[in-house]
């Protein structure tokens, strides 16, 4: 036992066989994505930058309930509301202050009418604090920009839910 | 007096052809030690700066020049400014003796061998000035380890070159490569190669002798103050130090610019093409190492250098010395 681990010890056996494994390694296929050229899939449950959605008639689906608001965890979201002259209850002001949110999700499950959601956009960073603060200007712009994607997910989780 | 004016500028061209190759070298090899290392782990490695991200090393060091400099209030300034200088010089000054080819050499002096490995003894005082000027705990640790470190491995390495030595019989590097003629070293000297390329490995505080610079305990060791275009310099001084080893180990036992058979399509290639290869070659090796081995703790570093390599690399001395002596090959008698 003692001889045999002297010539393992001398001849280096344990360092040879590591080196040869690397070098086999070397030829193997790589295990990591080239990321900016090629994404990973993401679940149709992705949690990432949030969207106001809207009917296909163009209406907004936010109907000023103040759900999402109420159980924000890090209270990001501010939302005023005034009725409008069709006697229906509207909001004038929709901000999420991107910085404070902890992307737990909450306000997309709270939503009844599937008006706020989180798309599968994660690229969204930027090099002030100030364009982190999300309107209601820049939510339905990000719904329009999304729509397709953000319906798909939503038809796809449905039956999960 | 116009003489003395032309020889200068002659020897600042030589300096200048000599010393530009080498710092994109230096670059180079910074990027291929990334992708050898990424590539053992399947990753991909910079690939992303020019075509398979050969520029990555130039995007590196345009940031470095770039960034503020910080000098720590409590540090020797002097010496806090002065010790990336001199890692960096003493790394690029030793190239000066390092023969291309038979005739490409910017200076060919016969102690080549000795101010080689002056110089690359010297190169401990850069970090040592750098680890104390910083007057910060973590720095002064890794430059202790570094020096103790550096100081035990250069005796067994000083050692291994007697050996070569008393086979040529000569100082001169380009004769330690023309000795090698018609057999390399590393044939007949192959464990004193292995001792000295696991030395040059701790000389150079790579893994897994990078016991100065252990980030888990030392965040990272002496270069810890430093940032910016300094902190370039000691980077750039570490990697020119890796390439000089690489060039002195495949001087000392692969035959320098020798192509390795002297038969038809072989002797062809130039003498320099075939020095870069194994320089290439052996760096490569170092970088798997890297990638392959786990650090070495520090009782176990100094045990190996006192206790195995230097008794091994001196009875080797005395059972070269008396082989030599026994068959009458004594090189000059």
């Amino acid at each position: 036992m003692k001889i045999s681990r002297f010539f393992k010890t001398i001849l280096m056996i344990d360092f040879l066989t590591g080196l040869f494994m690397a070098i086999k390694e070397i030829f193997k296929s790589k295990k990591t994505i080239n990321y900016p050229f090629e994404k990973g899939k993401i679940s149709p449950r992705f949690r990432g930058e949030h969207a106001l959605r809207r009917y296909p008639n163009g209406e907004e689906r936010c109907i000023a309930c103040k759900l999402c608001e109420a159980v924000c965890p890090a209270q990001a979201i501010t939302i005023e509301s005034t009725e409008r002259e069709d006697g229906s209850r509207k909001a004038t002001r929709y901000d999420i202050d991107m910085l404070k949110c902890i992307y737990c999700g909450l306000c997309e499950e709270s939503c009844p009418v599937d008006a706020i959601v989180q798309g599968p956009n994660f690229e969204f960073a930027t090099e002030t604090r100030e364009e982190l603060y999300y309107n209601k200007e820049k939510l339905l712009e990000n719904g329009d920009r999304w729509e397709n994607i953000l319906e798909a997910n939503i038809k796809a989780d449905n039956p999960y839910r | 007096m116009w003489h003395y004016i032309n020889l200068l500028f002659i020897e600042t061209y030589k300096i200048l052809f000599l010393l530009i190759p080498l710092l994109v070298a230096v670059a180079m090899i910074v990027w291929l030690d990334r992708r050898v290392w990424a590539f053992v782990q399947k990753r991909r490695g910079p690939n992303v700066v020019g075509p398979f991200g050969l520029f990555q090393s130039l995007a590196d060091a345009l940031k470095y020049i770039f960034k503020e400099i910080i000098i720590p209030a409590s540090s020797n300034k002097i010496i806090f400014v002065l010790a990336p200088i001199v890692t960096m010089t003493l790394a690029l000054v030793a190239w000066a003796v390092i023969p291309f080819s038979e005739n490409f050499v910017l200076a060919d002096i016969n102690v080549g061998i000795l101010y080689l490995f002056a110089v690359s003894s010297l190169g401990v005082y850069g970090i040592i000035m750098g680890g104390w000027a910083s007057n910060s705990k973590y720095p002064f640790l890794g430059a202790i380890r570094s020096a103790a470190q550096m100081v035990s491995y250069e005796v067994s390495i000083g050692v291994i070159i007697i050996n070569v030595l008393l086979c040529v019989g000569s100082l001169n590097l380009s004769d330690i490569v023309m000795a090698q003629k018609n057999l390399w070293f590393v044939i007949p000297l192959f464990p004193m190669f292995v001792i000295f390329f696991i030395s040059a490995l701790a000389e150079t505080n790579r893994p897994p002798f990078d016991l100065p610079e252990a980030e888990a305990e030392l965040v990272a060791g002496y270069q810890t103050e430093y940032s910016g275009m300094m902190y370039a310099m000691f980077w750039l001084g570490e990697y020119a130090n890796i390439l000089l080893m690489c060039a002195m180990g495949s001087i000392l036992f692969l035959g320098g610019w020798l192509s390795p058979i002297e038969i038809y399509p072989f002797s062809l290639i130039p003498g320099p093409i075939w020095f870069i290869f194994k320089i290439i070659l052996l760096f490569i090796l170092f970088a798997l190492v890297k990638a392959i081995v786990p650090r070495y703790r520090y009782d176990q570093l100094m045990k190996l250098g006192w206790k195995i390599f230097l008794p091994m690399s001196l009875i080797w001395v005395v059972l070269t010395a008396s082989y030599l002596f026994y068959f009458n090959l004594l090189p000059n008698n």
